[in-house]
């Protein structure tokens, strides 16, 4: 770029530049949310004009019939317990049994630690769609099929979580611990006391990928479930949706109120959320 | 290491990191190692869950070779990984660099974009397929108002409606890879781009001397993600087409649903999951080696 510029000509085509990508942004930007923003919008609209032939953005008579309505429709407040005891029990166990693993893999010398880290690096790339015939064989001839707990033992261990926590214990100063093993403190006390309070940044993490995860699966409780009753949010407005194709403006009622909580508990950790992301990336 | 004593330290402590390691260990072997050669196993055998797996030998994969909806899911799961996979990288890829730089309501653009990815795809493809809907749908008549309409529905024609379920495929992932690359972005030092400006780069190269070799380690990691999430699709399929018209969106995962699971033919639907893994590892593999070769390191 030799062009022979005045600094007010370069100045103004600067300008320029930064007004065209923010307007073409907000355009991504606002293309981007639109799905979820209709969904909100027609949750608003009484079923008449939900189900018009000519549609509209915004509603033209705003009503809360569907949020009230879709409690009886289907039983949504079952799917919405089996979701968050689904979810939020895999959050914690497999937090927990994550972050022992990655502890053990990460601040440890021992026999066998090399092929217990190979194993689990195996394991991460397994993906659980590709077994899901003899895991859903296993639950059932554990006598799980067809309950919740079929559905969260399972998870309740994960590869990835384990290499995650690794990698965030492996970047702790060395001989952390090692105060403590001086004055005779024993291990569970040393992990507990001493180190998990500096993970929460990483907890924080990793527990919204596997909450969001869960929450969100189609296939595995889809798989897991024969009626709408054991099944979650994803699954059950799926069958829902299914079986009532006309239903629009209580769907999206039902939608709104299976999105809400987690976009809520995105925004609020968002910042560490993605720092732990874009660590992930790098490392 | 003399003492005795020590001995015992290190043991103590070995005992320790077996405890903190074996939870998590055996659940993972239980639920995912075991699955793996389960599958293997009974992709050589004829099951239905209710009589035990009967040996059939190579039976499966005889049959599989001949079966339409096998080739047809198989050239469907290609497909679509072919066209989301690198879409969805470079789409990213111009994201991040677009919301790199400084410009009024960055912030909020950043989180807009990833919202997708927080977000149910099961659920948000219910949204997706009204608003497809031939009579009713939004996009639909937005659509008919410039004269782009398909007649019965985007969903209801197969080119259409592959379309549709890659489009939202890239929707849904594109934040989560913009967030890697963004970050990778962040990290490359300015005086690099100093230089190059003081060697009269242009923005083109610039790109191509800096900005790509220094990403090769988030490209590499993305591309395999995002490769991976493709070959998996299920959830916009099953809501939107479940595999429709004509299985013309059917992919391996909800074929194995569809035929190993609502059928009940363990052993066969085990052989189609075979297919799916080798598919997934070979890929892999093709691209770790590819991309292990050309690492900038600095």
């Amino acid at each position: 770029m030799t062009l022979d510029l005045s600094p007010s000509t370069h100045r103004s085509l600067r300008r320029a530049w930064t007004i065209s990508l923010t307007v073409a942004m907000a355009g991504i930007g606002l293309l981007m949310i639109f799905p979820i923003v209709w969904s909100v919008l027609t949750a608003f609209k009484p079923n008449a004009e939900a189900a018009s032939a000519s549609p509209t953005l915004f509603p033209q008579t705003w009503t809360l019939e569907n949020f009230t309505a879709i409690w009886s429709a289907i039983p949504f407040a079952q799917l919405y317990g089996n979701t968050i005891i689904f979810a939020g029990s895999v959050m914690v166990l497999s937090l927990a049994f994550d972050t022992m693993a990655g502890y053990a893999l990460a601040r440890f010398d021992f026999r066998g630690k090399t092929a217990a880290f190979i194993a689990i690096i195996v394991m991460l790339m397994i993906p659980y769609q590709a077994v899901i015939i003899p895991l859903y064989d296993l639950v059932h001839s554990l006598g799980l099929g067809q309950t919740v707990a079929g559905m969260i033992v399972p998870r309740s261990a994960n590869a990835f979580g384990v290499f995650f926590m690794r990698q965030f214990f492996l970047a702790l100063p060395k001989n952390l611990e090692e105060a403590a093993r001086i004055d005779g403190a024993n291990e569970w006390r040393i992990f507990t006391r001493v180190m998990l309070p500096l993970t929460t940044p990483a907890l924080l993490t990793l527990g919204l990928f596997h909450f969001q995860f869960n929450w969100n699966d189609l296939l595995w409780p889809l798989v897991m479930s024969n009626t709408i009753d054991g099944a979650t949010l994803p699954a059950g407005l799926a069958l829902f949706a299914g079986q009532h194709v006309v239903e629009y403006g209580l769907l999206m009622a039902g939608s709104v109120l299976a999105l809400i909580p987690l976009i809520l508990f995105f925004l609020l950790i968002q910042r560490t959320f993605v720092t732990g992301i874009a660590t992930t990336g790098i490392k | 290491m003399r003492f005795g004593s020590v001995h015992t330290v290190a043991g103590r402590q070995a005992r320790a990191a077996w405890m903190f390691l074996a939870p998590g260990l055996l659940l993972l072997t239980l639920f995912t190692a075991w699955p793996l050669v389960r599958t293997a196993y009974l992709s050589f055998t004829e099951y239905s869950l209710l009589t035990p797996p009967e040996w059939v030998g190579l039976e499966n994969y005889r049959a599989l070779l001949g079966d339409d909806q096998v080739t047809n899911a198989f050239q469907n799961t290609v497909l679509y990984a072919a066209v989301v996979t690198p879409v969805t990288i470079a789409l990213a890829l111009a994201l991040a660099m677009a919301l790199n730089a400084r410009f009024f309501g960055r912030g909020i653009v950043r989180t807009a974009v990833f919202v997708p990815f927080v977000v149910s795809l099961a659920v948000v493809s219910i949204a997706f397929r009204f608003l497809l809907d031939p009579n009713y749908g939004l996009v639909t008549h937005w659509l008919s108002a410039v004269g782009l309409a398909p007649t019965q529905g985007a969903l209801a024609q197969p080119g259409t409606a592959m379309a549709a379920v890659m489009a939202v495929g890239v929707w849904k992932n594109v934040g989560f890879y913009m967030v890697m690359f963004l970050a990778g972005l962040q990290s490359i030092p300015s005086d690099l781009y100093e230089a190059a400006q003081l060697d009269g780069a242009s923005r083109l190269q610039k790109f191509r001397a800096v900005t790509l070799p220094l990403l090769s380690n988030q490209t590499m990691l993305v591309s395999i993600l995002a490769a991976i999430a493709s070959f998996q699709v299920f959830d916009q399929i099953k809501v939107m087409t479940n595999g429709g018209p004509a299985m013309s969106t059917e992919t391996l995962v909800v074929l194995v649903n569809r035929v190993g699971i609502s059928n009940l033919e363990f052993g066969y639907g085990s052989a189609v999951s075979v297919v799916l893994l080798l598919l997934i590892l070979a890929f892999s593999l093709v691209q770790y080696l590819y991309f292990g070769r050309r690492q900038v390191r600095y």
